[in-house]
């Protein structure tokens, strides 16, 4: 036979191809966490004396927290939160007027990113907000969103420009008592994205918000705020790349959705953090809190993820589904390759009636990648009449990874259907073979066969970024069969 | 065009083949008959390139070239198409782009424009008609859920589409009925040209009914032990194994 080498087990270095960094001027603050960093934060982003108080409630609550959660599968050493600065932003003149006085240094990192920020390259149908470090660069479109009543723009503008917005809405959803990273994250949060979509709008384009860690040994801690209003509507995308760095670095972030009435929200990750090295050396530690409430009668949540990246991803997008009729669904594709370590699902909370609930999770699993699925779905004893179908499935390359499940599903009312399927596979040498012996090599044939697995979750990601989706897919595999 | 020179292959440790000779030239039909155990697929796989065969001696040349030395893709490039016995189902990937994926590849190979969808659309419908392959097919996922008449009858299907020199069938018309059985004959014999071969492997005779091959080898044990015209085959199918293992064991003791 051929010498080729059909190994499974042998794993090649995979490229990724983000992990550029870019040499800007930064201003850090000091390491470390105690409530004058806090005051730092706070006085570096002119906040409000509220926003102040908020933090610091976080904060003292988190002091008295014994440690991080350790209940996921997953292993990590102890992080030391002394250790992180929690604040870094490019210089820049605290006010800009216009894109041209953006540091050409940050534009050209966000257009090697594929995000062109400038107004005649900008991707049409795309609003932008692009976080660098612990600030918004910029937000494209503002003015035509602004003109349907639509704001969308980085969370610290929201706090100075729409405090009543805030104020009623933040820590709605994912309260700072809730967990150990949001207590964290709603104590030092730096930036990131804030929208609200008015009564009766349809957002006529796509909003997206990119973030980037750049600085060394800074932690990213963003957060996001999207509400729709009574028969609102709107589709937002997040994409997040880091440099490739020998150290770990932790992003916590915290993003809470709010639909009222009628309101529809799609929510899209595109999730490529820094994985590490083939020896699980660096890459970023995802903790990350995601939870929509689907306050009104009707209204509707779309979690969609594609998590490719980060070396370990804890990550729950969840559903709140308090008004009757409200539908929340989560579709999720997650890839450990290497050392990378996922422990990642989602809850759906049935408490209005007539609720309804989809599940679909496809874990991929790659050289000794380790992939767990957990999921709980919980129906109120009101929730008369509410229904969830769960689909949980695994794929497995390679015989050095794993693929865990652990569904909770508790039900507390008599007139639920909850329905749970789940599958695990392989993918067969004798699939590899019959499409090899139609002529494509092994590489596309993965490829080909990864994708068909993915295909629920991708058709529901907006049509470009299925594009994107499908060839971070194809690099984030490579190399994955000798 | 494919020349195999005493082969010998081993399945973990287990001879297989115990030296394989064949000459098969363009134009020709061959047909490798044998009892469950031969060896039949193996000698279909080897050519084709699956793993976990081992060519322990011997050799195979096709169109001049050291076919051993190639991997699975390259052979396929170079038109070599194995009709398998049991055809993959890939889920989420549709008939048509896979298809599509194939046919670009070789032509690439081949040096050829890649077709695009539209054109790629109008080439297919041409084809489907020749194996009478229903639309639905083309557009589910490769084989999931087809029945075993609709997997093989997309193998032949695919044949047609990717137009390989040398097109290996495996078992094609195990588990066939008799109307699927001509469809699958109609589409073999629209493809038979004198610019490409093809070898038939089988269990039953009932296929070489409909193609008509220019040569019949009987396989057993590993080895042929008797090649000859399409008589050939009728007469096996009177007088059964037996008859040619016996002959065989006669041969060799006297």
């Amino acid at each position: 036979m051929p010498t080729e080498v059909n190994n499974v087990e042998e794993l090649a270095i995979k490229e990724y191809k983000y992990g550029f960094e870019t040499n800007i001027e930064t201003e850090t603050i000091p390491k470390g966490l105690n409530e004058d960093i806090i005051r730092t934060i706070s006085a570096k982003k002119n906040e409000p004396e509220w926003m102040l108080e908020w933090r610091l409630k976080a904060y003292r609550h988190f002091i008295t927290l014994e440690e991080d959660p350790r209940w996921a599968n997953i292993t990590f050493p102890k992080i030391n939160f002394q250790d992180i600065i929690y604040y870094a932003a490019p210089k820049q003149k605290p006010v800009l007027n216009s894109i041209d006085e953006v540091d050409p240094e940050l534009l050209k990192t966000f257009e090697k990113l594929g995000i062109s920020l400038q107004e005649q390259k900008r991707l049409t149908g795309v609003a932008v907000d692009a976080v660098f470090d612990s600030v918004s660069v910029t937000t494209t479109f503002k003015e035509e969103l602004s003109r349907l009543g639509i704001i969308f723009c980085s969370m610290s503008e929201a706090v100075k420009e729409h405090p009543e917005l805030v104020k009623k809405y933040l820590g709605s959803v994912v309260p700072y008592t809730d967990n150990y990273f949001a207590t964290l994250n709603s104590a030092v949060f730096s930036d990131g994205s804030f929208c609200y979509i008015p009564k009766g709008v349809r957002c006529p384009m796509e909003l997206s918000t990119y973030f980037r860690i750049n600085t060394s040994g800074t932690g990213q801690f963003e957060r996001t705020l999207l509400i729709a209003d009574e028969g609102g509507y709107v589709s937002y995308l997040e994409g997040c790349t880091a440099p490739v760095r020998d150290e770990n670095q932790l992003h916590a972030a915290v993003v809470e959705l709010i639909a009222l009435d009628n309101a529809t929200i799609k929510y899209s990750t595109v999730q490529n953090w820094y994985p590490g090295d083939v020896q699980g050396k660096g890459g970023v530690y995802n903790f990350v809190t995601k939870r929509g409430a689907c306050r009104g009668v009707n209204s509707k949540i779309t979690w969609t993820q594609v998590e490719t990246g980060s070396a370990i991803t804890w990550k729950y997008p969840s559903c709140i589904l308090q008004g009757d009729n409200s539908i929340g669904e989560f579709y999720s594709v997650a890839v450990t390759n290497n050392r990378q370590q996922a422990d990642t699902g989602t809850k759906m909370i049935h408490l209005g009636k007539n609720t309804r609930s989809t599940i679909v999770s496809k874990g991929i699993s790659a050289g000794k990648g380790n992939n767990s699925y957990r999921g709980l779905v919980r129906v109120h004893k009101k929730a008369d009449n509410a229904r969830n179908f769960t689909q949980c499935d695994s794929l497995l390359i390679g015989d050095k990874c794993g693929a865990h499940t652990f569904p909770y599903i508790e039900v507390g009312n008599p007139t639920a259907k909850v329905e749970h399927e789940a599958t695990t596979s392989k993918i067969g040498d004798d699939q590899l073979f019959y499409l090899r012996q139609r002529g494509i090599s092994q590489e596309d044939a993965i490829n080909m066969i990864v994708n068909g697995y993915c295909k629920d979750v991708f058709r529901e990601l907006p049509m470009e970024f299925a594009v994107e989706a499908q060839k971070l897919l194809g690099i984030s595999l490579e190399g994955s069969v000798g | 065009m494919l020349t195999i020179k005493d082969l010998y292959v081993s399945v973990e440790d287990k001879e297989i083949l115990k030296g394989i000779n064949l000459q098969v030239n363009q134009g020709e039909v061959h047909a490798i008959m044998g009892p469950n155990g031969s060896g039949k697929s193996t000698l279909a796989n080897v050519i084709a390139g699956r793993d976990g065969y081992e060519i322990t001696e011997g050799e195979i040349s096709y169109e001049g070239r050291d076919l051993l030395d190639m991997n699975p893709e390259e052979r396929a490039r170079e038109g070599v198409f194995l009709a398998f016995q049991y055809p993959v189902e890939i889920p989420g990937v549709s008939n048509a782009s896979f298809l599509k994926t194939a046919l670009n590849e070789i032509r690439k190979h081949r040096g050829e424009e890649e077709l695009d969808a539209m054109l790629f659309l109008k080439y297919m419908k041409e084809k489907m008609k020749l194996v009478g392959i229903p639309e639905s097919l083309i557009n589910r996922p490769v084989n999931h859920g087809f029945s075993g008449g609709e997997k093989k009858r997309n193998e032949i299907f695919q044949m047609q589409v990717l137009q390989p020199r040398l097109a290996v069938l495996d078992e094609t018309d195990s588990g066939l009925d008799i109307d699927a059985l001509k469809i699958v004959s109609k589409g073999v014999n629209s493809f038979r040209s004198k610019d490409n071969a093809v070898i038939v492997v089988t269990h039953y005779q009932r296929l070489l009914n409909y193609i008509i091959p220019d040569y019949v080898h009987v396989l057993v044990d590993g080895r042929i032990v008797k090649s000859g015209s399409k008589e050939l085959a009728i007469e096996l199918e009177e007088k059964g194994y037996d008859w040619v293992t016996n002959n065989e064991t006669q041969a060799v003791t006297a």
